[in-house]
């Protein structure tokens, strides 16, 4: 019914030679699932009460991720260079 | 007419005394893209909206409010007994001269609330299509004020707020598709 | 009189929130799929749980809603802290 998809997305900017700051080589936008529906199908598989208070929806389907050490850093791994 | 309830939607917990994150979470109180603005702009433009899609307008306008008092809560938990001093580290020192510890409806930056930043077009698309922009530039508002705190239980509600946006946007989004539907055709894809 | 918040009141006030919460998620989206029978049956079941986890939590803690929504015993309870903000 639902394809996944990823909560991210990343693109690198440009790096222009006299760029003062050390340059971020990647940057991470966020792309919730409700980009991904027109109109929610009925039936959809539900968390418990307790869950859906926990992440903000009743949907597992609708719910979205977000992680700060993500998106401060999507080049992931070695570096300070993805840090704002 | 509005009943208010004496409970929070979600718990809310901070756990140090930080005035600079309060300073920040000002925006969404009396920012753009806040909660006040959100509430004020659904259950103003309700009145000129096709029947079929006020309930939304209305329901979604007043969760706003609940949004509103959980920001309120998140300020005032963080600001309560900071001193004079520590305010004035965080930038809070004119605040602090105009307001005490008061809550003032006003931005990061400030700037008191403005009627301007809400928009009342009377065409439904137009003002649904602003909704969804509002919710996403809410989201984007609540990403990087997660991003400024390392407290997480202040994180958590912030990401539960952030949640919250996605759900409403996605709501208005079926508002358009309700409203632009052609006779006997099917909704879901 | 009222209690003062325990461990009780937080854990029935996190009940309270979680039904009432479902029921947010369920009116929104109702609002705009008003004949998925379904989730009225699930709107409708979880509204009678939130009116007696309500009431529990009235009992011992004093009334959640305003203007007649909710009982009073003596003296007046409604005016009593802790406001939502304070606990
Ligand atoms: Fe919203």
């Amino acid at each position: 019914m639902l394809l996944h998809h990823t909560p991210y997305k990343t693109y690198e900017p440009f790096i222009g030679p006299f760029d003062p700051c050390p340059p971020i080589k990647v940057k991470a936008y966020s792309t919730p699932p409700n980009l991904y529906i027109q109109f929610q199908p009925p039936g959809w598989e539900q968390f418990s009460p307790a869950e859906a208070l926990k992440r903000g929806t009743l949907w597992p389907a609708l719910y979205s991720p977000y992680d700060p050490k993500y998106m401060l850093n999507p080049g992931g791994m070695g570096g300070k260079e993805g840090k704002r | 007419m509005w009943i208010y309830e004496k409970k929070l939607q979600y718990p809310v917990r901070v756990s140090k005394c930080d005035p600079r994150m309060a300073r920040f979470l000002i925006e969404q109180y009396g920012g753009a893209d806040g909660e006040l603005s959100a509430a004020l702009r659904y259950l103003n433009q309700r009145y000129s909206l096709p029947d079929k899609v006020i309930g939304l307008l209305t329901d979604i306008g007043t969760e706003e409010f609940a949004h509103l008092e959980m920001i309120a809560t998140m300020v005032y938990k963080l600001t309560k007994d900071a001193t004079p001093e520590q305010l004035e580290e965080a930038g809070l020192g004119p605040h602090y001269v105009n307001h005490d510890r008061a809550l003032f409806y006003e931005n990061a930056a400030g700037v008191p609330w403005t009627a301007s930043y809400i928009q009342a077009k009377g065409d439904p698309i137009a003002d649904l299509y602003e909704d969804i922009a509002a919710e996403e530039k809410a989201r984007a508002t609540y990403q990087w004020l997660i991003d400024m705190t390392d407290d997480v239980d202040l994180q958590d509600s912030l990401k539960f707020l952030r949640e919250r946006e996605i759900v409403h946007s996605l709501r208005f989004k079926e508002a358009v598709e309700i409203l632009k539907e052609e006779q006997g055709k099917k909704k879901f894809f | 009189m009222t209690k003062k918040p325990d461990e009780k009141y937080y854990k029935l006030l996190q009940e309270l929130q979680e039904l009432d919460f479902v029921l947010v998620e369920l009116t929104l989206y109702l609002d705009t799929h008003p004949n998925d029978l379904e989730a009225i049956k699930q709107f409708n079941q979880f509204a009678q749980k939130r009116q007696q986890k309500a009431r529990a939590f009235e009992l011992e803690y004093g009334p959640l809603l305003q203007f007649g929504h909710s009982f009073s015993r003596y003296p007046w309870e409604w005016k009593e802290a802790p406001w939502p903000w304070q606990v």
